[in-house]
């Protein structure tokens, strides 16, 4: 599905592992057109020289003692699971 | 003093109350949760409430705690252990944090009581609140209006004195956009003053924990609980946290505010101007040097956030997959199906449309030209930052453009939603801390319609702007108007 940019909705949505209904594609890709022809604006910035902000206050580099601690137990780490059993997650098939 | 005077108390007026014993803590939880029950059909700021664990807690409260005996109300995006976090999706459906936030166990260590929690946009991504999978929420000025977002739970519940005080997260204006929309109190710190862990991502590098309430003395109260360094979040600052409540009262003389022209645009609407000009003349008469500034990368902000933005989420989210908690798709042909349906199934529109930009502007061939590229411009906009507080100690503008808009009116138009964050994101993009106060009314089809002031402070500069903020607060009434709620028929 072809819109104004070079954005193809149905492609990056299967790269996102969303399986998006036809007219969903269709919504989506004409509002991520409008949204990505508004953030073009950027390329008029210059931006030579510049290094990139990965955040907005410069921390790196942050260690603590490895050292272990208390954390979940598996039952609690499964607490949630959707489905479970042997005290592991459960799912599809993967490998024939 | 009955129920609906009783929860329409500041935090610290009710502090006074409990130490003075004229009123216990679960009498305290009593009126509120009546209250809820009188007014939350019509408002919808509630998505859970666990009363019997709230009232157990009430029981045995130490009033003499900074926030001792104090309930809170929880954007439902903050993990407290045995209570639901649905971040207001589907996805999560059933879900139960197994662990409290950092912010819960520093909020009860200061014997606050951690009571429901409020609904949002889906995981964050709104500014109305509309969003939210599971409820909506009104304005308790108009409940014809939106509440603002992503916090609109919280704003909405502390306004219509449901809560006395609440936390919200903050990614690109959602606790300061709200609180604005609807005349309530809201704070967004410093990067890293106060502990991520707990708060479900959104987007790793803005998102930011903190206070909404009816006073500006109330969210220094919260901060002085909630802010400080976490080890379990690697982002958190270890720097000395002040006592916030300590510099309120201190007078504006010789404080520095400046006013950049890049946010006193057309756009604004009338009466938003008219009340920020007002504000502005107001700080001026209490001492305040008021100088024009300028952030000339300001135009840049909202392009670079939906970039950035939608980038960190596309990887935050990828771990809703319907294998290790929340909803599960049925009957998937196979893993990968399992995932395509759960995510499909699980998040509402928003969502997906901001994963798909995330995950377009961070694939191969496209990096470059989106997220380098708005990382750079990130930079930029920090530096005019940098560069304005040599000059000034603080920045004023309106939070919103304009005041809380209809429900419905913008849904379907994702990019004009974007732009109502307009002055609220770049704070975000630049990791510093900024607050929303009442400064007025816009009068709209017959309804008195809040206006809130933004300042925006120096990294770690919180005292400072709550200091300013306190001191325009006291020297106005807007702060003791409260809306015109009728009680609703319906229960929640």
């Amino acid at each position: 599905m072809a819109g104004t940019s070079d954005l193809d909705v149905a492609y990056v949505a299967r790269l996102a592992r969303i399986n998006l209904t036809e007219d969903e594609a269709e919504t989506f890709q004409k509002q991520l057109d409008d949204v990505l022809k508004y953030v073009e604006k950027l390329r008029q910035v210059d931006v030579t020289g510049v290094d990139a902000a990965a955040h907005g206050l410069p921390v790196f580099n942050v260690f603590r003692a490895d050292a272990p601690r208390d954390w979940f137990t598996a039952e609690q780490a499964l607490s949630n699971a959707p489905r479970q059993a042997n005290g592991l997650f459960v799912v599809p098939k993967v490998v024939e | 003093m009955i129920g609906n005077e009783l929860t329409a108390v500041s935090i610290a007026d009710l502090q006074s109350l409990l130490r003075r014993r004229e009123i216990s803590s679960r009498e305290v939880i009593d009126a509120l949760r009546e209250r809820i029950e009188a007014v939350d059909g019509n408002i919808g700021a509630y998505l859970s409430l666990d009363i019997e664990a709230a009232t157990k807690e009430a029981e045995h409260a130490n009033v003499d705690l900074p926030l001792g005996g104090i309930p809170i109300a929880i954007k439902d995006i903050i993990s407290a252990m045995g209570q639901p976090c649905t971040c207001a999706s589907k996805i999560l459906n059933g879900y139960r944090a197994p662990y409290d936030a950092t912010v819960i166990k520093k909020l009860r260590a200061a014997g606050a009581i951690p009571f429901g929690k409020t609904n949002l946009d889906e995981f964050a991504m709104g500014s109305s609140t509309e969003n939210s999978a599971l409820k909506s929420t009104r304005n308790p000025w108009d409940l014809s209006r939106v509440p603002g977002g992503s916090s609109g739970g919280s704003a909405a519940a502390v306004a219509a004195d449901e809560a006395f005080g609440a936390l919200g997260s903050d990614t690109g204006g959602s606790i300061r956009q709200p609180a604005a929309l609807c005349g309530v109190v809201g704070l967004k710190p410093t990067y890293g003053r106060v502990s991520r862990f707990g708060l479900v991502a959104f987007a790793s590098s803005l998102d930011q924990i903190g206070p909404v309430t009816k006073t500006v003395r109330d969210a220094a109260l919260i901060m002085n609980a909630i802010a400080g360094h976490d080890q379990q979040d690697s982002t958190s600052l270890d720097e000395p946290v002040p006592d916030y409540v300590a510099s309120l009262g201190n007078d504006l003389r010789g404080v520095r505010l400046g006013v950049p022209k890049e946010y006193m645009i057309e756009g604004i609407d009338p009466q938003v101007r008219a009340a920020i000009d007002a504000a502005v003349k107001q700080l001026n008469s209490l001492g305040a040097e008021i100088a024009e500034v300028s952030l000339p990368s300001t135009e840049y902000a909202v392009a670079v956030y939906y970039i950035i933005a939608t980038a960190e989420a596309s990887a935050n989210l990828a771990r809703f997959d319907g294998v290790r908690y929340g909803y599960r798709a049925e009957n998937p042909k196979d893993v990968l199906d399992l995932y395509g349906c759960t995510r499909e199934e699980g998040f509402g529109p928003e969502v997906k449309r901001r994963i798909i930009l995330g995950t377009y502007v961070l694939s191969s061939g496209y990096y470059d030209a989106y997220y380098l590229r708005a990382q750079k411009v990130r930079e930029l906009i920090r530096r005019d930052f940098s560069s304005v507080f040599e000059k000034v100690d603080a920045l004023i503008s309106p939070t919103s453009p304009v005041a809380a808009f209809k429900l419905g009116e913008r849904v379907a138009d994702p990019l004009q939603m974007y732009l109502a964050d307009i002055f609220t994101i770049a704070a975000n993009l630049a990791g510093i801390g900024g607050i929303s106060v009442p400064c007025g009314f816009a009068e709209l089809d017959g309804h008195r319609l809040p206006v809130g002031l933004q300042l925006l402070g120096k990294p770690l500069d919180e005292a400072r702007i709550l200091q300013i903020a306190h001191a325009y607060e006291q020297s106005t009434d807007w702060h003791k108007s409260r809306p015109p709620i009728a009680a609703s028929d319906q229960k929640t």
